[in-house]
């Protein structure tokens, strides 16, 4: 099995945004970067079948040099090789594009990614690709076991799940329990230090783009109701708030 | 200028969610000066298809085919694409969910379209097209210009309010000719709550955490809720244990939810979990820590034993 794991590098989930050059620019002054957290979980699946029958798992960042460090840490946990287009990621169909390109007659079996990334949240990367390529493409998925060329999948519906049945090859977009996260062994950091990285060159364009951030409004303080008389906060609610 | 609206279905029922984006639709409708139709997959009456002309649908396509019947990714794609092309739409909008996600992501791709996220506000058109869409989990906005002659906008639920008439819109069938391949992903088996809102949808959610102490506690919870009309979640660690569903788990890896009002109950507010419900329009937060950091997010605190205080505030719902 040849599986494509697609990573992205984004701000630590703890991370306090803010932005620069007259809010033009996300602020990435003390920002440490990590694996998108659902990458992590297509990450550790795809390293799970590995181990179970075999085959390689190629891991793919489009971005520029400071993602190395998450591209070595996606090796350390596993993958055998790594891929990096050069290119900041500013765009959905852009990031598409350059998957899509690189996956076009490289004869993946699966690409798997996360459902979205922590930043953006457009959730959209692995349904462009599967359209570009002509191939199912399926998220939010969140267990995945595979026979021969079929897939079993289980996917995230409001209220709750849909089993789905698919021949390979596939674009799942992942999310959890479809694996646990996995940690780098100081065997695996070693090894990674030597797998290949290989840098290639974007192609395509994108065709949106941001002018500027902002943030939301500071909250007001909190209304504090004492226990004793909680009774209270529902006609707050109703009389004050009109929520309810 | 033609927009579309891609209505999603439920049960025969439109869901609420689309709603809002056929009403959105109206209003790009009128700031472009043009039609806002909408197109229905899969099952459902006339009279409910008509309807979606009391949210300002000019008109609504239904691609009925009983093929349709199950809410297929690929296909729906297909004939979401197909629709934009027959109609020439500049403007496609649909309401986030996870098949609405899935389904706008491919029709972006086949239509070559500058697609965006969690649009919160209508568009700007003072300098090409723009939208504001929430970006890191809620925490902030970024300003995103489409350059594309198809512009497609996945909208965050409560981005807009409907306002109703009582027009009804005309209900056309639409046929499209779809792929045999795009159903080789069969859908064998579906596994759903039935009874409450679906999580993301909904207006009123009653949550719980560890503070709940464990799954046999739920009860005084679940009364609330049912006494609100409310729907329920849960922490990540809740979810974990298996002590509630998984998809009743919120934050930044769970479900994300914007309803009117969020109660947590014993939850701490760590960070994760505050980037799925910091667009909720109203936190309530109920903990016996009163450095809990989930106060700092609340508009109203009672620092107390959620089983002392989850009985009272039951009784007040139903005593008014
Ligand atoms: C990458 C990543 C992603 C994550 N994603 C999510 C996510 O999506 N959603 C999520 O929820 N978490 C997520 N987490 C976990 C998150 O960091 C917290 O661990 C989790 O939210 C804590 O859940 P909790 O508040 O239920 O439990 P705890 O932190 O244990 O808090 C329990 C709270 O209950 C209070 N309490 C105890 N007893 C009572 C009582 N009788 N009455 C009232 N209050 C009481 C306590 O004071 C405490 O504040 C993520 C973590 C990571 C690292």
């Amino acid at each position: 099995m040849k599986i494509l794991v697609c990573i992205s590098s984004v701000p630590d989930t703890t991370a306090k945004i803010g932005f620069t050059d007259n809010d033009t620019a996300f602020d990435s002054n003390g920002v440490t970067y990590i694996i998108g957290p659902y990458d992590d979980y297509a990450l550790a699946r795809a390293v799970e079948l590995k181990e179970q029958s075999g085959g390689t798992v190629t891991v793919l960042n489009v971005g520029t040099a400071s993602s190395d460090p998450q591209i070595r840490k996606a090796l350390a946990i596993g993958a055998d090789d790594a891929i990096r287009v050069n290119a900041e990621p500013t765009d959905s169909y852009f990031v598409a594009e350059q998957i899509a390109h690189i996956a076009k007659d490289a004869g993946y079996d699966l690409i798997m990614m996360g459902r979205e990334t922590t930043d953006y949240n457009s959730g959209v990367v692995h349904g462009i690709v599967g359209e570009l390529l002509g191939i199912p493409s399926l998220s939010p998925v969140m267990e995945l076991t595979i026979d021969g060329d079929k897939a079993n999948i289980s996917r995230e519906i409001e209220g709750g799940k849909e089993k789905i049945e698919a021949t390979l090859p596939l674009v799942l977009g992942c999310q959890e329990p479809i694996a646990e996260w996995k940690i780098a062994s100081m065997r695996g950091i070693m090894s990674a230090r030597k797998k290949p990285l290989n840098v290639v060159e974007p192609v395509g364009e994108t065709l949106t783009s941001i002018s500027s951030y902002s943030l939301p409004p500071a909250k007001g303080a909190c209304k504090m109701i004492p226990a004793e008389e909680a009774e209270k906060l529902i006609e707050l609610l109703r009389t004050e708030a009109k929520v309810i | 200028m033609s927009i579309l609206v891609f209505a999603e279905l439920a049960d025969g029922v439109v869901k609420k969610t689309s709603l809002e984006a056929v009403y959105y639709g109206a209003k790009v409708a009128e700031m472009l000066g043009g039609t806002n139709t909408v197109i229905a997959i899969g099952n459902a009456s006339e009279t409910e298809l008509a309807k979606l002309g009391n949210y300002g649908a000019t008109k609504v396509l239904h691609a009925g085919d009983s093929k349709l019947e199950s809410a297929n990714i690929m296909a729906y794609s297909e004939v979401l694409t197909a629709a934009a092309k027959s109609t020439g739409a500049t403007v496609i909008i649909t309401a986030k969910s996870s098949l609405a996600d899935a389904v706008t992501a491919r029709t972006a791709g086949a239509l070559k379209a500058g697609v965006v996220g969690n649009v919160t506000e209508l568009p700007k058109l003072d300098n090409g097209f723009s939208v504001t869409r929430s970006i890191f989990t809620g925490k902030a906005f970024a300003e995103t210009t489409i350059n594309t002659d198809i512009k497609v906008l996945a909208l965050k639920k409560n981005a807009i309010t409907p306002v109703t008439s009582d027009s009804a819109a005309p209900v056309e069938a639409f046929q499209a000719d779809v792929n045999d391949t795009a159903f080789g992903a069969k859908i064998t088996e579906t596994l759903k709550a039935t009874g409450t809102v679906p999580l993301p949808e909904a207006d009123l959610v009653v949550s719980g955490g560890r503070g709940m102490k464990g799954p046999e506690n739920w009860q005084p919870l679940l009364d609330l809720a049912e006494a609100l009309g409310a729907t329920t979640a849960c922490s990540k660690p809740v979810s974990d244990l298996d002590w509630r569903p998984h998809h009743e788990h919120v934050g930044q890896t769970g479900v994300k939810v914007s309803p009117n009002l969020y109660i947590a109950c014993g939850i701490s507010g760590a960070i994760q979990h505050l980037a799925g419900v910091n667009s909720s329009k109203v936190i309530v937060v109920i903990n016996t820590d009163p450095e809990a950091p989930f106060f700092k997010a609340a508009d109203y605190g009672i620092v107390g034993d959620v089983f002392d205080v989850l009985p009272k505030l039951t009784a007040a719902v139903k005593a008014g």
